[in-house]
């Protein structure tokens, strides 16, 4: 046995080659994930055994998909319950067939299996939990303490999540395919959303100690560049590529070395990551190539564009990026995005067009206990010169706002514009 | 984690004639397998040092010396920064592609 045939190669190999294995044998059984992964765990309990022997295989992945579609072939046969969808297998897979004829797939063949199990590890049918975390053990490779791990919560909680959900799928008799025709579109939005809500508990962690949880952040990438190396034709795969890289390149410059966060005008743009911006801005163009209306992601990849294109926030094409907001605000309306636009107007057009949107929003009131509104509003009205009005505005953001370090920053300027209010 | 992966030799043992047509497919689709796998971040050539130059500043004084220079190892050939969770997967990446060459050095190293 050579040195380079260790444990930790041959686990390295493993994790390497498990995404692909596991989505060859799902679509060999039919569909049946759960199966598929225990194939594909016992494959790697004869590979421990062999290879440190043997030298790892000149193909390891046809090798560890040949034994795990071997021993499917023996459950069957030994469990003889024979339902169809085995007798089928039985007929297509005949006993004397050889080893070879197993492995044999082809790279296409593999890259649409994969493609099936994403969709299938995104089903609807499935609660948003429970798709991540699937998603990030059968497609990412994750193992369930790694998952466990990265979302703060004990193995035996993301280990359940995953059984059941394999339980839903097979009881839903969820088809192992790409879906077609009517509900493709909102089968695709599932599975964006899946890798995207991934990246945002990476970004901007939910729970813990930490705010940023990089490695979620760089698994819901790695997530991203395959979809959209497997679906090179859908626009918006693309477009949530381009919104992951260009926020990806920003994640050294976001927070203090003590961890508060830094906002996005307040940022040293040197500290952005230049070839994850040139990532962004290439799948940026692939996406409004192939769009013939830009969809959400790639229009929140378009605004992220205009901020790394620029080295400050005076710098930034504001109108450009107000002119996104309003297209994004009628492809998703939701009053933060609302906000955002307002915010842009104001630096585009000035804060006289920025008011109107910003009061419309506090009549509405579904942003009520968001400290950002009243802030915003603060920031127009000081920028308007009606200063005692803008005082009370920080104030109220102080009294909403979540951590010290943003109720500390709304005080300071509440005092800072009350103090020009008395000199006016 | 980032790793750069580059291809070490001696440049007078280098083949100049392009390489065949084999080579070239097998090397193709490895790539799209490793972009596929979002493991490639970016990836590059190099032409040789008769092509470079080194700089350097000592004591406020820059020299500038015209390629070729002799190394015992150069970078020659390409490069590729990649995603990898870990070094063992790197090391991984690196004899697959050695595996498509059919033989050389490779390095790798972690990028800060």
């Amino acid at each position: 046995m050579s040195a380079t045939d260790s444990t930790a190669a041959i686990e390295a190999v493993y994790r390497l080659e498990f995404p692909r294995v596991v989505a060859v044998l799902a679509s060999f059984v039919r569909g049946d994930i759960g199966l598929a992964e225990e194939l594909a765990q016992d494959a790697l309990v004869d590979a421990l055994r062999q290879w440190p022997r043997e030298g790892i295989p000149a193909k390891p992945g046809a090798w560890l998909t040949a034994v795990g579609k071997r021993k499917a072939i023996d459950q069957f046969r030994r469990n003889r319950t024979l339902d169809q969808k085995y007798g089928e297998l039985e007929r297509t897979h005949p006993p004397s067939s050889a080893e070879d004829d197993f492995a044999f797939t082809t790279p296409e063949e593999i890259d649409d299996d994969r493609l099936r199990l994403i969709f299938v590890a995104c089903h609807p049918v499935l609660p948003v939990p429970a798709r991540v975390a699937l998603t990030l053990r059968l497609v990412g490779g994750l193992t369930v303490p790694e998952i466990a791990r990265a979302y703060l919560v004990p193995e035996a909680t993301i280990a359940q999540r995953i059984v059941r959900a394999k339980k839903t799928i097979a009881n839903a008799k969820v088809p192992f395919e790409v879906p077609e025709g009517a509900d493709r579109h909102a089968r695709l939005d599932a599975v964006l959303e899946a890798i995207y809500l991934i990246y945002n508990e990476g970004y901007s962690a939910t729970s813990g100690a930490d705010w940023l949880r990089p490695e979620l952040c760089y698994e819901a990438l790695r997530l991203g560049r395959v979809l959209a190396a497997l679906m090179p034709d859908e626009p918006e795969a693309h477009g949530l590529l381009a919104l992951m890289e260009f926020q990806s390149s920003r994640l050294t410059a976001r927070t203090h070395p003590t961890g508060t966060p830094i906002l996005l005008v307040d940022q040293d743009r040197r500290l952005w990551d230049r070839l994850l911006i040139q990532r962004g801005e290439a799948a940026l163009r692939q996406a409004e190539s192939r769009s013939t209306r830009r969809g959400s992601y790639t229009l929140q990849a378009a605004i992220a564009a205009c901020h790394a294109r620029a080295f400050s926030a005076d710098e930034t094409d504001w109108a450009y990026v107000a002119t996104l907001y309003d297209e994004l605000a009628q492809a998703t309306p939701s009053p933060i995005v609302e906000l955002n636009r307002a915010v842009a107007v104001s630096r585009a057009s000035g804060p006289d067009a920025a008011l109107p949107i910003i009061d419309a929003l506090v009549e509405h009131g579904s942003l009520e206990r968001y400290h950002l509104l009243y802030s915003v509003r603060g920031d127009i009205l000081e920028r308007l010169e009606r200063y005692d009005e803008a005082a009370a505005e920080f104030e109220r953001a102080a009294a909403r706002a979540t951590n010290d370090q943003e109720r500390d920053l709304c005080l300071q300027r509440s005092r800072a514009t009350r103090a020009r209010a008395s000199t006016t | 984690m980032r790793f750069l992966g580059y291809t070490l030799a001696n440049e007078d043992e280098t083949p100049t004639e392009p390489p065949n047509p084999e080579l070239y497919e097998k090397m193709g689709a490895f790539v799209e397998e490793a972009v596929k796998a979002g493991v490639v971040v970016a990836t590059g050539g190099i032409a040789p040092t008769s092509e470079g130059a080194r700089i350097s500043l000592k004591e406020g004084e820059y020299t500038v010396i015209d390629g070729p220079f002799t190394e015992a190892k150069e970078l020659v050939g390409g490069w590729a920064l990649m995603e990898c969770r870990d070094l063992s997967e790197a090391i991984e990446w690196s004899k697959r592609f050695l595996g498509v060459l059919g033989e050389g050095e490779v390095r790798v190293r972690p990028v800060m």
